[in-house]
Formats: C-alpha cells, sequence, structure tokens
C-alpha cells in the first residue's frame, strides 16, 4: 500500500521541477496519443478488411476437388512397391460435387446456415470488338444476396433480373468500363466449348475489389451450365454461418465427411491475415519505441531527482522512513507521470482520431471508401495506459531502486 | 530524591567501529558507557577524535564492528535494517549541524512528516502536534513559511521540533549550533537544556561549543575514538 505521506512527497518533487515534469508528461502523452491514433487506423483498416473478407464471400466453400490425389488400384495391392509401372495416367472423370441438391438441402437444415450450388469457368465477354477474360459464377440469385454482400455493391440493376431476364449478366464496374459496357447492352459470352451466347447486361456492381470488379461476372445456374456443357453440374457448395469464426471447424467437419475439398474464409484469405500479424508486430514495436524514448524522459527525470534529493534521502531515512518507503516515493513519481500522461495521451488520441477520421481520401481499389475506416475501440485506450503505466514503472523502478540503497551515515557525513 | 535508580536509556557494550579499507582506519573503540532518562550529555574532543561517528552508532545509523547498543533495552545489533528504522522512527530524534529541511515543503510539512510516517494520528491530529512543538520553541508564527524563508537560528529550531515530533526518549544532536551564531546558539542550547529538565527527554549532543558543552548535565570527552574522560565538562 503507497503510504499518504509518501505520496506527499513525491507529489512535492514533481511539482518542484514543473518544467522537467512536463516534458516527461508530454513525452508519455504523446507516445499514447500516437499509439491510440495508429491503432485505431490499422485496427480500423485491418476490421474492414476482415468484414469485407467475410461480407463479401461465402464463409465456406465446397469445390469438387480433393486435397490429395486419389490412390491408385495398383498401389492400394502393392503400396510397399514390390511392383513398378510407369506412365500411368488417372481416368478422366467430369468434375462436380455428386448430389449437390442434396448436400444444399443437409447443409441448410442447420439453423441460420445458408448453402447455394455454383458453377464456375471462365469465359470471354465480348463487346464492341474487344475481349475480356472474365470469371463467370452460375448461382441461385436469391441465395447469392444471402450469401454476399453483392446486392449493396449494385451500382445499377439488381441480382433478381436474372430472374426475370433470359440469358441476363451482371457484370462488375471494372469490365464495364473497359467494355463500355451499360444496363441494357447485348455482349456476346464466349464459353471455353466455343458455345457463343448474346447475354443481356442486367446489373453492375463494385465490389471495390479491381480483380473482382474487373473480372467477376454472374449468371443463372442453368446458363452457367448450358455456357459450360455441364448440365445438372455445379463444382461448390457456397455457405454462409451464423457465425463467420466458426468457419475452419465447420469446413474441417465437411471435408472429413464428404472428401471434397471445403475451404473456411480464413484459408482462403491465409496471406491477408498473415499480413494482419506482420502489421501489428511492426505497430507494436513502433508503439515500443515510442514508449522506450518516453520511459527514457521518465528514467532520467527521476534519476536526476534522486541525485539531487539524495541528502533528503538520508535525512528522511534517519527520521525512520525504510528502504520500502525511499523506493516508494520514487516509483510514485514514476506512476504519476505515467498516469498523467496516459490521461492527456487518451485525449491526444481521441483527437488525432477524430481528425483523421475528419480527412477524405479518393482512393482507387479496395479502399475506395472515402473516409479512413478507424476503430474507435476502447481497448486501444487500454493497451495504451498498459505501455504508459508498465514504461512508466520499469524507467522509475531503477532508481528508485537505487535511492533506497543510499545509506544516510555517509550522506550526512559528507554534507556536514 | 525518590532514590530511585534512574532508568537507563541508552547503553554501550565494548563499541567499536572500523573502516574496512585498503588499510583499515578504527573510528572509534572500545566504547562502553550508559546514559539515563532525562540526562543531557555533550561529547567533546577535537577533529577526528570520533565524535560524529560515535553519535551515528548510537542514533542506529551505523552498525558498530565490534560490541552492542542497547537503547531502551533493545539490543539494536538483532535488528534487520527495516526494524532499524522502525525503532528510529518511534524512540530517536536527529538535530544535525545543517537543518537538513525539505525545500519543497512548508515549515509545518517539514515536522508532521516523522509523525505522519509513524502514523496512528489523523491529518489533522499530526498538524495541530506539529503547531504545538512550533509554538513551543516559539516560530509557530513561521509555520506556512519555506524553509529558504527562515533565518538559520530559526531552521534550526526546525529541525529540534522535527526531531521531537514523535516524542522521543532520545534526542542525538550533531554540532547542533555548528551554524549559528552566538545569540541563536544560546536559543538552541537553552531549549535543550530545558527539554532534558522539564520533559526528561534524554540527549546527547556532539559539539565544539564550549558553552553548550558546559550547560550539558555531563561531558563525554573523546581521544583517538576512545573515551579520555567522562563526567563534569571541563575547560581545557
Amino acid at each position: 500500500m503507497f503510504r499518504w505521506v509518501n505520496i506527499q512527497i513525491a507529489l512535492a518533487h514533481l511539482t518542484h521541477r514543473r518544467r522537467q515534469t512536463l516534458v516527461s508528461v508530454l513525452g508519455v502523452a504523446l507516445g499514447v496519443g500516437f499509439f491510440i491514433a495508429t491503432s485505431a487506423m490499422m485496427q480500423g483498416s485491418e476490421q474492414d478488411l476482415t468484414d469485407k473478407l467475410i461480407n463479401s464471400q461465402p464463409h465456406v466453400t465446397i469445390k469438387d476437388e480433393f486435397r490429395n490425389p486419389s490412390v491408385q488400384p495398383l498401389f492400394q495391392v502393392y503400396d510397399e512397391g514390390a511392383v513398378s509401372l510407369k506412365g500411368v495416367k488417372p481416368r478422366e472423370r467430369l468434375r462436380g460435387i455428386k448430389d449437390y441438391k442434396g448436400k444444399v438441402e443437409q447443409i441448410e437444415r442447420q439453423e441460420g446456415t445458408i448453402a447455394s450450388a455454383v458453377l464456375t469457368g471462365q469465359v470471354i465477354v465480348r463487346y464492341g470488338g474487344k475481349d475480356r477474360s472474365v470469371s463467370i459464377l452460375g448461382v441461385d440469385p436469391d441465395k447469392e444476396v444471402e450469401l454476399t454482400t453483392i446486392e449493396e455493391d449494385m451500382i445499377e440493376g439488381d441480382m433478381a433480373a436474372l430472374k426475370t431476364t433470359s440469358d441476363g449478366i451482371v457484370i462488375g464496374t471494372g469490365l464495364s468500363k473497359r467494355l463500355q459496357l451499360q444496363v441494357g447492352d447485348l455482349a456476346s459470352v464466349v464459353s471455353p466449348t466455343g458455345l457463343v451466347v448474346r447475354m443481356k447486361i442486367v446489373g453492375i456492381f463494385r465490389a471495390g475489389n479491381v480483380l473482382l470488379d474487373e473480372g467477376r461476372a454472374y449468371v443463372l445456374l442453368k446458363d452457367a451450365q448450358v455456357l459450360m456443357n455441364k448440365p445438372n453440374i455445379a463444382d461448390q457448395i457456397r455457405i454462409r454461418l451464423p457465425d463467420p469464426n466458426e468457419a475452419m471447424e465447420i469446413a474441417a467437419r465437411i471435408e472429413q465427411r464428404w472428401t471434397y475439398r471445403t475451404e473456411s474464409w480464413q484459408e482462403v484469405n491465409e496471406d491477408f491475415l498473415s499480413l494482419f500479424v506482420v502489421r501489428n508486430v511492426v505497430l507494436y514495436s513502433i508503439v515500443s519505441a515510442i514508449m522506450v524514448v518516453a520511459s527514457f524522459g521518465i528514467f532520467n527525470i527521476i534519476s536526476t531527482v534522486v541525485m539531487e534529493k539524495r541528502r533528503d534521502i538520508a535525512i528522511l531515512m534517519s527520521m525512520g522512513f525504510r528502504a520500502y518507503d525511499i523506493r516508494q516515493i520514487f516509483l510514485l513519481q514514476g506512476i504519476a507521470l505515467g498516469v498523467i500522461g496516459m490521461v492527456i495521451g487518451w485525449g491526444v488520441g481521441y483527437g488525432l482520431v477524430e481528425a483523421l477520421g475528419s480527412i477524405k481520401f479518393e482512393l482507387e481499389g479496395f479502399y475506395d471508401d472515402s473516409r479512413l475506416p478507424l476503430d474507435r475501440g476502447f481497448y486501444q485506450y487500454v493497451i495504451g495506459a498498459v505501455f504508459a503505466l508498465s514504461s512508466s514503472i520499469v524507467a522509475a523502478w531503477i532508481p528508485a531502486h537505487r535511492a533506497s540503497r543510499v545509506r544516510p551515515v555517509e550522506i550526512i557525513r559528507g554534507a556536514a | 530524591m525518590s532514590g530511585e535508580t534512574p532508568r537507563v536509556v541508552l547503553e554501550t557494550e565494548n563499541v567499536t567501529r572500523i573502516l574496512p579499507l585498503t588499510v583499515p582506519v578504527t573510528l572509534v573503540h572500545g566504547i562502553s558507557f550508559s546514559v539515563t532518562a532525562g540526562e543531557f550529555v555533550s561529547i567533546t574532543g577535537p577533529s577526528g577524535s570520533g565524535k560524529s561517528s560515535l553519535l551515528y552508532l548510537l542514533g542506529l545509523l551505523d552498525a558498530p564492528t565490534k560490541g552492542r547498543v542497547i537503547v531502551e533495552g533493545q539490543d539494536t545489533s538483532l535488528l534487520d535494517r527495516d526494524e532499524l528504522a522502525q525503532f528510529r522512527l518511534a524512540h530517536l530524534g536527529f538535530v544535525f549541524q545543517f537543518h537538513f529541511l525539505l525545500p519543497e515543503f512548508t515549515i509545518l510539512d517539514n515536522v508532521t512528516i516523522p509523525i505522519k510516517r509513524l502514523g496512528g494520528l489523523s491529518e489533522k491530529a499530526a498538524k495541530d502536534r506539529g503547531m504545538e512543538l512550533l509554538e513551543d520553541l516559539e516560530i509557530g508564527d513561521q509555520a506556512l513559511k519555506h524553509p529558504d524563508q527562515l533565518s538559520g537560528g530559526q531552521r534550526q529550531r526546525v529541525a529540534i521540533a522535527r526531531a521531537l515530533g514523535n516524542a522521543p526518549t532520545l534526542i542525538l544532536a550533531d554540532e547542533p549550533t555548528g551554524n549559528l551564531d552566538t545569540k541563536n546558539s544560546d536559543i538552541v542550547c537553552d531549549i535543550f537544556v530545558r527539554l532534558a529538565k522539564e520533559q526528561g527527554t534524554t540527549i546527547i549532543a556532539v559539539t565544539h561549543d564550549v558553552e553548550f558543552a558546559e550547560a550539558a548535565d555531563r561531558n563525554v570527552h573523546l581521544v583517538d575514538g576512545a573515551i579520555a574522560r567522562d563526567g563534569p565538562y571541563q575547560r581545557t
């Protein structure tokens, strides 16, 4: 416990050296303030990106492929390699998920879960003498609007128009600009089998992702099956879960049951998510560096006070103050600097975040919002406080410990 | 006289202090004497005779290399650093040649610091006790000033008031008049005499001041770290 008299002495030391106290407090305050602002930006962009990743795509995707190639009958019989055959060619098979309708039904029995069968493929969209390769998704429009944020991303037309328009297609804004396509225009869609279908643009979306906006298009599942010449075939089942955080566990369970490769949104975006880790390491390294500099300020002021107050320390000890009291007096000064710096830093951080939030940016690509995505969460203030207090305590501890080891008789004898 | 044996407040048994330098230096050796309650003892001797070293040993600020210091019946060699600090707080008061007041605090705060540290009194009660001591030493009107606003004599009276804060049984003073003019020296001397006679406070003071040494009940004269004479002060 802190003794009141020790607190009084600590505060007296600080208020007696106002200028140095102010500099140390500002060091901590700026450290905390910049941490809050930087963290709000980093966490905000991470949250924004994660939300986009979660909402713009299914949480779990079952694909018509397997993680490991199937074992050839030859090796099932002669697995130890007594017989070796060369030039074995795996049997060609028509790809697709078996009984995809049954599987969709089974998955949707889970409350709050939405599943939709999809057929994907590559096509060429041709208009006005220009060609663009596009990844096409044959979907059920009603399910797709529930699975992803596509409906929110529509800037013209809507997904429902796919159902009411024969040979309708929804394209991205990038493709629309490249080929100068408008809603209502008829574009030629060339399938890998050579089939050419004239399709009508019924909607244009903007996902905020250049790759999607330029390279993806939506058609009805049955239209895709015709284009790809894959009647009654779906090569993916896309699933939306009530809790996206359960995606990895559920994907693993599905893969174990049906053996089809099943990917969670975390697996699909592993690269992105690992980038966040690196970003956070960079963020906390920078903040640590700022706080180390601030700590040196605190260390400096308390070391100076200890040096200047050696005689006062000696007299306090001769009165009967214990080493513990002396250590407490100087540790309290560090804590006071940390706490005051932290509170001011909260104000600085809040001000910086609000200032950043008021700046408008004209960005293209993934971040096409006009304002920076900011996380105004309370926990950043808590982390800033933990940084400030811990660095202040560590910085104060060393001189405080040194003060507690003063031998009063040596000081008093020298001062006499 | 009641005929009762006076209570022994402090007793030393063959106290020796040797500084462990490359060539060991003996500060005091073989000091054995006792001081009873209410006694005013002056310690004199030439420079380097070990007066201050002995005082620091008696005040438990330093530990003897050999021998024992017993205060209020407590063998202080058996106490650890924290216990010694607590013992000093409760039983001893120090007055040094230099006042050593804390410059950040008012006079009243300086006096109340050891009272607050000992605990047991409220903030107001501690301040009342501090004011009482300052008024007793006729500097109550200076209570809210800071040390740098007082004269040397006034500061030394504040230092005495601070030493008396926890009503110690033993006051140890190291050249308390060493920095004072004659007038202020007389005032401080009178205070010590009054404390011993009227309040029964035991006082041991190291001094070079002849008047001060003469005012004491008893004089211990040191030469080369050992007691050369113990009794009434004798001018040499």
